[in-house]
């Protein structure tokens, strides 16, 4: 079959970190790079769009390049260009659509846009040969928190988001109220060691109920208000103690709602994607969780959980088997929806 | 003008009369620390304009954008901006100036870029917890009842 041989160039430049790849078939990856802009934005506690534009613009091309080489291939070889068109910083999203466009005019092959959460989804094929939809899978990062189920390779569908803040968002703003540094979810997870996750007693919004939506602006709300009483009453501050609560209570709304998702819907199998995947506490709770009631979970690596182009390659490669190419007016979706 | 809300019950009744009274370009600003509310302001202004779509946190995103409701929403979050000039990168004034309604979170971090004519809400914790003291600033004469 040829497209188990196709070569697929990836591009993501959504958010933080302007990354390219190269993908054999949609699910080998023969190179992955990632050059990291987190250490500009943390001087400012969080990601800076202009900054971020000029970062990547500064970068994209070297970035490419190093892809190609540490795949062994050059630009001849490649058959597709796959780039995040949405969700993201509009102006950090405009520099990979424009690389991305440039090259596939210039070596005259078809390029497909794809959506930055379906991306992450399509991060546990890679490492997982054998997986295959239907699966549910919980999409946590800094921008996102939805329960989505994998119809197809191409075909998903929304079951739940959050109405208001990102679990990964509400880990920026908490850790940056408790003086910790950007990204918040590892210094959370650092300041949570020796803390008692039951030390203060946050809200764990709405457990209990039948809904698969989320809500983090009352925990995220319910610190602040606690750090307040408690410098009011001149109190210090224990901040493990608040970071392993906070931490908890994040973790157990995210791991009682994909339980109840995959009751509900009958999934059997459950991939956890996104930044917030990599948290150290989220991934023991989620493998115990499914561990118990014998669903098999699926959580890639780390360096695949956070934003990289090798999950781009591999949506990029199915929505192509599926869809076909997209043209060169392929446009950025700032607040695109699944 | 300064006000006690109670809860949230109440910051979201202000949001809705704080709708009603939206004209095309009305542009809100609000101030306030994390957690006090303007998010959840910004979502009841939203739910009296009528937009229909869910409306969550801008921070992400910097900028979103409704079309559902009786005017088009607009929903800024300066949060992340390491610069005001970075709103001349936005386009700010296309939404400030044009046919919508525009609401800004952190708008104390781009407040030279504020029209003259905007409403200004500064919310802060209260003594008890969930209560809000709420200053409205800059109110029209069309917006005084609010």
């Amino acid at each position: 079959m040829k497209n188990r041989r196709l070569l697929t160039l990836a591009i993501e430049t959504s958010c933080d970190e302007t990354a390219a790849a190269v993908l054999r078939g949609g699910r080998t990856a023969l190179s992955n790079v990632i050059s990291s802009q987190i250490d500009v934005h943390r001087a400012f506690g969080g990601v800076v769009p202009e900054i971020a534009s000029r970062c990547h613009l500064e970068r994209i091309n070297a970035v490419v390049d190093r892809a190609l080489a540490d795949a062994g291939i050059g630009f001849g070889d490649v058959d597709l260009i796959g780039v995040t068109q949405g969700p993201g910083l509009v102006g950090a999203l405009l520099i990979g659509l424009a690389t991305a466009k440039a090259y596939a005019l210039a070596l005259g092959k078809p390029i497909v846009g794809v959506h930055h959460i379906k991306a992450h989804i399509c991060a546990a094929y890679i490492e997982h040969a054998s997986l295959e939809p239907p699966f549910l899978a919980l999409v946590v990062s800094g921008g996102h928190t939805s329960l989505v189920r994998a119809i197809g390779r191409n075909a998903y569908e929304v079951l739940g988001r959050t109405r208001d803040d990102a679990a990964g968002e509400a880990f920026d703003k908490v850790a940056r109220a408790l003086g910790l540094p950007y990204p918040g979810g590892p210094a959370i997870d650092r300041a949570a060691r020796g803390g008692d996750p039951g030390a203060v007693a946050f809200k764990r919004a709405l457990l209990g109920k039948a809904g698969l939506e989320f809500s983090f602006s009352g925990v995220k709300t319910g610190v602040l208000n606690h750090l307040n009483a408690e410098r009011q009453a001149g109190r210090s501050v224990n901040v493990a103690n608040i970071a392993a609560s906070f931490r908890q209570s994040v973790v157990d709304v995210l791991v009682a709602k994909t339980m109840l998702a995959a009751e509900t819907h009958g999934e059997t199998r459950v991939v956890m994607a996104g930044g917030v995947a990599a948290n150290s506490l989220l991934r023991a709770s989620m493998d115990e969780a499914c561990r118990k009631r014998g669903l098999r979970l699926y959580v890639p690596s780390p360096a695949l959980c956070t934003d990289n182009a090798v999950m781009v390659g591999a949506a990029a490669h199915f929505k192509y088997e599926e869809e076909g190419a997209d043209g060169l007016d392929l446009d950025a979706f700032p607040n695109s929806e699944l | 003008m300064e006000r006690l809300l109670k809860d949230e019950a109440e910051i979201r009744a202000l949001g809705l009369a704080l709708a009603a009274k939206a004209r095309p370009g009305t542009v809100i600003a609000l101030i306030g620390d994390l957690g006090t509310g303007k998010t959840t302001l910004a979502k009841a202004i939203a739910e009296g304009l009528g937009v229909t779509e869910s409306v969550t946190s801008p921070t992400f995103a910097i900028i979103k954008e409704y079309a559902s409701g009786r005017l088009p929403f607009h929903h800024f979050d300066a949060y992340r901006l390491g610069s005001p000039e970075e709103m001349y990168a936005l386009g700010f004034e296309e939404y400030f100036c044009g046919d919508g309604v525009t609401v800004v979170e952190w708008a104390n971090l781009v407040e030279e870029f504020l029209p003259k004519d905007a409403m200004v809400i500064d919310i802060a914790y209260g003594q008890n917890a969930g209560e809000r003291r709420v200053r409205v600033k800059g109110i029209g004469d069309a917006d005084a009842s609010v």
